[in-house]
């Protein structure tokens, strides 16, 4: 029996199969990259300076309240102004040259422009002030930012996320004194430091309107 | 193939002629490796671009106390016809959106009108004039200084001959200290005064009765019978939320102190109409004459008109805790006979009490005419006008503009460059009240302190900075000038820490008005009573005010209470008059006042008094914005200065042609339902002496829900409730709900949250009218949320049947599932229309909604919220009041009372358990958490019941009923 498809026709539908699963592919990653934000959660975002967390938290142990100094009242854990920075820095490596935009902040009145690392959509309504309070450890969202020189995002901030903790808080949360302690929180647990606070059942934390609104 | 090439490098330079097909299009050949490697570096192009929107966060340079996230707020005054109302204004990071009542303030008592609420629009409206412009031409900044400074050094040594000032009506301490000392620098200058809406009548009236210029102050809640001419103090004028809380406030059935009663006689239906116990619609000269009449039976004479006779008796069984309020509208003698039998009634010194006025002493028409005739005689060469568009609103037989052509130095000091703008020879943007400093005087006297909230953000300046540059310099800015008017020039400590508090409660302390003693004279007070074949009443638009509020897209949409007509004003006329005419609502009539005709569309309304027509003013802007221009018809020309608020018509007539309304009267049809339950006074009082039985809730197949936590609640009380809409736009204001524009409404798509239903009841002629506020009933057994495909409505821990945004796909089933109406779909895109508020505007706590989505009330979750945060974070439970929706915290009078369920002492309970209590559509057995609470009526026996109407004609005709039947929730 002669061949139904000639050579020609057999490498044509090869080649438009092999083309639908390259379209399909770069759609997938493409919907990745574009839902997962910005980076991949291993990738840090360039910045106008490079910050590192690892210096001023770990090596120098500042404590995260110093320059987000709103997170235990607001829903803003605040960013902190170049007044902020200037308090040490216009004494300590003042003739940095990674520290130019911090000093020309200062003298223009003009602020800095970071970028996000860590977004959310417009109709979600997190609360920094809430979660500090009810004993989640910054380390549950942001991880070890201390062993960070450039922050990244550790977790995908997708509602699939927050819910797993929404649903089952208890492994996440720890004594209110030690939030700020970039530590495991299955460490602080096992070390005794188990949350003290009460929270709302878990059908409130996962009701839509705890988020949306 | 030799001549392809592996790599485009391999490729010789010059062009190679393509091959082509048969039907001689050239295409390529590639290699199977050729097109992986293309299709490889496609992707990787493709996916390089997709990348989630990079977002920048910029913080302060120097720390600021904002903490950011959280609203801060300050405290304020907003000034209407001179009188302040204190406010609280919302800021976020240092963006004005939302403003709240001061309660700590007479005239607001926590709560605000309309105005306040629109405030914020006005503050962001981008059709604000931005440059200082001369003869329409931008200048440079400081070019007005410049052309003053040689003018005022010529004017100096005229000793100010040729200066004149016409300002609105104003209150300020600093301004009047600035004028005093203008005027001693040029003592030939004068200051004239110009307020469309002005109080003169009411002034000549005292001068008439006392002799001497007096306002009144009502104490409503030591008024056992009120009977009004005219007078809609529930609804406008200074005072008028304070006159409400404390008039409705005696409308709350309780045995001691007993429901008040109040009787009504008015041209128009206004909101003092409509919770009157007596009503009756009566042209200004029938009035006028009932007025007369009263006087009559109080000193003993004999009357046949059974309403009047039966306040009389009323009047005369309250001495002292009674009185007679006059309306405006009536004439200065109508006013003095009103004084003397106040005085005759003992109500004057106890209910009713008199303060110099707080606008001082002036006559706006006289003042106005003075100056007109000045400028047209060439007397006047520069002209200063603080505010107000007189072109505009000037009465018909004064010929503002024509004079000012005259003037050959005019300044025009406003936010919009107007119709008064286009004529003068200078136009300055003046900044908004929540940009400047300044202070002004409540309708009792207290002075409040208006502080800016966000710097200007059109340029500009206030009209203390604007009189500063006629003055000598003085050492500092407004601020120094405002703080020193309060505290002198003390720089001390205790000096800081009273400006501070100052600025922090919002008023001045004790600096309330003293009553002055006045005695009424004896004398021949005889309104004029001759009765016009048509006489035309002029109104201040509910929503435009004098015109001023045009380009507000907020107070445009909102439905005006009886006729519930959006963006458009209308010639109100009764139906017996509409049939006189020979006209429907719609069709077109010309009226003609004076040299004046204008062109207005007939809308009837029953309740209008026949043989009138109601011409609200403020509408038929030229030149106010984008918004604003050329809605409705402007009836400014045919009022005449000295009959401002009713004149004769020369002539009317009908003219061919229709008008396109757009009402949302009849898109919330409730059919023959009985949604507004009334119920007399000696029924209430059996239904309380009852024990309360519950009914039982009928059987329902669905299973019901246990609620942990907190049960939202609201009810909302129909016997305080006035239908005046602050509860529709505060919502607006907090929940970021868009307008939509006069056609989409035509299409039934307005989308206010809490909408004021607005029902008949009776005989055209005579109808009594119920308003009901219906917000989201937040149903237990709520039909919205089982229609849903998609799980966007659904149920939550505390009973609020939440719209989730970022779920719903616009199927609409919920809405067609609704009985109540009450959610609301964006058809299009409305948030980007022009006149909505920019970003900068909205509430952060609320997601701005895009096409294709619900959206309906949800009880202020933003506010829950907030108060769930700040107790969970103290580790407490909500206590009772921690959360004020936003329609709970604007309602002048106090009707919406907001709680926890689950809580038995709580408001929110006590209400539910009010025998009172019932549920709108009851019979549907969805379980609203919102009930209401039936309208208590306190109507006298001896006054003959209105005969019953047939039901037919415009709007809903409910028969009266009781409650008794207890909702669920």
């Amino acid at each position: 029996m002669a061949q139904v498809f000639s050579a020609r026709a057999v490498l044509l539908l090869k080649l438009a199969a092999l083309g639908a699963v390259v379209v399909m592919g770069t759609g997938l990653i493409a919907t990745y990259k574009y839902f997962w934000g910005p980076d991949t959660v291993a990738e840090a975002p360039e910045q106008p300076i490079p910050f590192s967390h690892k210096h001023h938290v770990g090596d120098d142990g500042i404590d995260c309240r110093y320059c987000h100094d709103s997170v235990e009242k607001s829903s803003f854990a605040g960013i902190p102004s170049t007044h902020t920075c200037m308090s040490c820095h216009s004494q300590l490596f003042t003739d940095q040259k990674m520290l130019e935009p911090v000093r020309a902040s200062m003298a223009t009145g003009q602020p800095l422009h970071w970028t996000r690392v860590h977004t959310l959509p417009d109709f979600v309504y997190f609360d920094h002030s809430i979660h500090i309070a009810k004993g989640v450890g910054c380390i549950e969202c942001h991880g070890q930012v201390d062993r960070m020189p450039l922050v990244r995002r550790v977790a995908s901030l997708q509602m699939q996320w927050c819910l797993e903790c929404h649903r089952d808080p208890e492994p996440h949360r720890r004594k209110s004194s030690l939030v700020f302690v970039m530590r495991p929180t299955s460490e602080i647990r096992a070390e005794g430091g188990l949350p003290d606070t009460k929270i709302q059942s878990t059908r409130r934390l996962t009701d839509c309107s705890t988020c949306h609104r | 193939m030799s001549e392809l090439r592996r790599t485009f490098e391999e490729m010789p330079q010059q062009a190679v002629p393509l091959e082509r097909d048969a039907a001689g299009q050239p295409f390529i050949r590639v290699t199977r490796r050729e097109f992986l490697k293309l299709s490889a570096a496609a992707a990787a192009l493709a996916t390089a671009g997709c990348r989630g929107p990079v977002e920048e966060i910029v913080p302060y340079v120097n720390p600021r106390l904002v903490a950011p996230g959280l609203p801060q707020f300050f405290a304020s005054a907003m000034t209407l016809g001179g009188c302040a109302t204190g406010v609280l204004v919302e800021s976020n990071m240092g963006r004005p959106t939302k403003i709240e009542g001061n309660p700590s303030h007479p005239a607001s008592l926590g709560s605000t009108s309309v105005f306040e609420q629109a405030a914020i629009l006005e503050l962001w409206d981008p059709d604000r004039a931005s440059a200082l412009a001369m003869r329409g031409q931008p200048q440079a900044s400081d070019a007005l200084q410049t052309a003053l400074l040689g003018r005022m050094q010529r004017l100096e040594q005229r000793h100010g001959e040729g200066l004149r000032i016409l300002m609105r009506y104003e209150s300020s301490p600093t301004l009047a200290a600035q004028l005093q000392a203008l005027a001693q620098r040029f003592p030939a200058m004068r200051v004239h005064s110009w307020e469309p809406l002005h109080r003169d009548h009411s002034l000549q009236g005292a001068r008439l009765a006392f002799g001497r210029a007096v306002e009144p102050l009502y104490r409503f809640g030591d008024a056992d019978v009120v009977v009004a001419f005219g007078a809609d103090f529930v609804g406008e004028g200074p005072g008028h939320l304070r006159y409400a809380r404390e008039f409705m406030d005696r409308r709350r059935y309780r045995e001691n102190p007993p429901v008040n009663r109040l009787y009504a006689f008015e041209p128009t239906p206004t909101l003092t109409g409509a919770i009157a116990d007596h009503r009756d619609a009566r042209s200004p000269a029938e009035v006028a004459q009932a007025l007369a009449q009263l006087a009559g039976a109080l000193g003993g004479g004999k009357v046949d008109d059974p309403m009047v006779a039966a306040a009389a008796r009323d009047l005369q069984a309250h001495r002292g805790r009674c009185v007679v309020v006059p309306g405006e509208a009536l004439a200065p003698e109508a006013h003095a006979l009103v004084h003397r039998m106040n005085a005759q009634l003992g109500a004057a010194g106890t209910v009713v009490q008199y303060i110099a006025p707080i606008c001082g002493d002036v006559d706006c028409t006289r003042s106005l005419q003075e100056l007109v005739a000045d400028m047209a005689a060439g007397r006047v060469d520069t002209l200063l006008i603080l505010g107000g568009n007189p072109v505009y609103d000037a009465p018909g037989d004064i010929a503002f503009r024509d004079a000012l052509a005259r003037v050959p130095f005019s300044v025009h000091h406003a936010l919009r460059m107007d119709e008064t703008s286009a004529t003068t020879t200078w136009h300055v943007p003046l900044t908004h009240f929540l940009e400047h400093w300044s202070d002004a005087r409540a309708f009792d006297g207290t002075a409040s302190v208006v502080q800016p909230v966000v710097a200007p953000l059109h340029g500009g300046f206030s009209h203390h900075e604007m009189l500063a540059m006629l003055l000598a310099p003085v050492a500092g800015g407004p601020r120094d000038w405002v703080r020193a008017q309060w505290l002198g020039n003390a720089g001390d400590a205790q000096a800081g820490e009273r400006w501070r508090a100052l600025l922090r409660d919002g008023i001045v302390a004790d600096s309330a008005a003293q009553p002055v003693q006045v005695a009424a004279r004896n004398g021949d007070f005889t309104p004029p009573t001759a009765a016009q074949p048509w006489t035309l009443v002029f109104r201040p638009d509910q929503s435009m005010h004098d015109g001023e509020f045009a380009n507000n897209a907020w107070l445009q949409e909102i439905p005006r209470t009886h006729s519930k007509l959006v963006w458009d004003n209308a010639a109100y006329v009764s139906p017996a008059s509409a049939q006189k005419l020979g006209v429907k609502s719609g069709d077109r009539i010309e009226v003609a006042s004076g040299d004046a005709r204008v062109v207005a569309p007939v809308w009837i309304l029953p309740g209008q008094a026949d043989d009138t027509i109601t011409l609200p003013l403020g509408y038929g802007r030229a030149r106010v914005g984008r918004v604003g221009n050329g809605v409705g018809f402007d009836a400014y020309p045919l009022r005449p200065a000295p009959m401002a608020w009713a004149a004769p018509a020369r002539s009317v007539r009908r003219i061919e042609g229709e008008h396109t309304f757009a009402t949302t009267q009849n898109h919330a049809e409730m059919e023959e339902r009985d949604p507004v339950r009334r119920i007399n006074v000696p029924e209430a009082r059996e239904l309380h002496q009852k024990p309360i039985e519950n009914a039982p809730e009928p059987e329902t197949l669905y299973p019901g829900w246990t609620y942990p936590g907190y049960r939202w609640a609201m009810v909302v009380d129909l016997a305080t409730c006035i239908g005046c809409n602050a509860c529709t736009i505060a919502c607006q204001a907090e929940n970021n709900i868009p307008t939509v524009g006069k056609e989409e409404v035509r299409h039934g798509r307005e989308m206010h949250w809490i909408r004021v239903d607005r029902y008949y009841e009776g005989s055209q002629e005579r109808p009594r009218t119920h308003f009901q506020p219906v917000p989201c009933m937040q149903c237990e057994n709520a039909p919205c949320e089982l229609v849903c495909p998609v799980g966007a409505t659904v149920h939550d821990s505390e009973g609020i049947n939440v719209q989730v945004y970022n779920r719903c796909v616009g199927t609409r089933f919920c809405s067609n599932n609704c009985p109540y109406k009450v959610r609301r779909f964006n058809f299009l895109h409305y948030t980007k229309r022009d006149g909505e508020p920019p970003l900068d505007a909205r509430n952060p706590q609320v997601t701005l909604r895009m096409r294709g989505i619900m959206e309906k009330c949800n009880y202020c979750l933003q506010r829950i919220t907030r108060a769930r945060l700040e107790t969970e974070r103290e580790g407490r439970r909500i206590r009772d009041g921690e959360v004020v929706t936003a329609c709970q915290a604007v309602c002048p009078t106090a009707a919406i009372t907001f709680g926890d369920l689950s809580d038995p002492e709580s408001a929110v309970s006590k209400a539910k358990r009010s025998p009172l209590d019932y549920a709108l559509l009851r019979e549907l057995n969805t379980r609203p958490r919102t009930t209401y609470h039936a309208k208590v009526l306190n109507p006298n026996p001896d006054v003959p019941a209105p005969p019953a109407g047939e039901g037919k004609g415009e709007g809903h005709m409910v028969p009266p009923t009781t409650p008794g039947e207890r909702g669920g929730g």
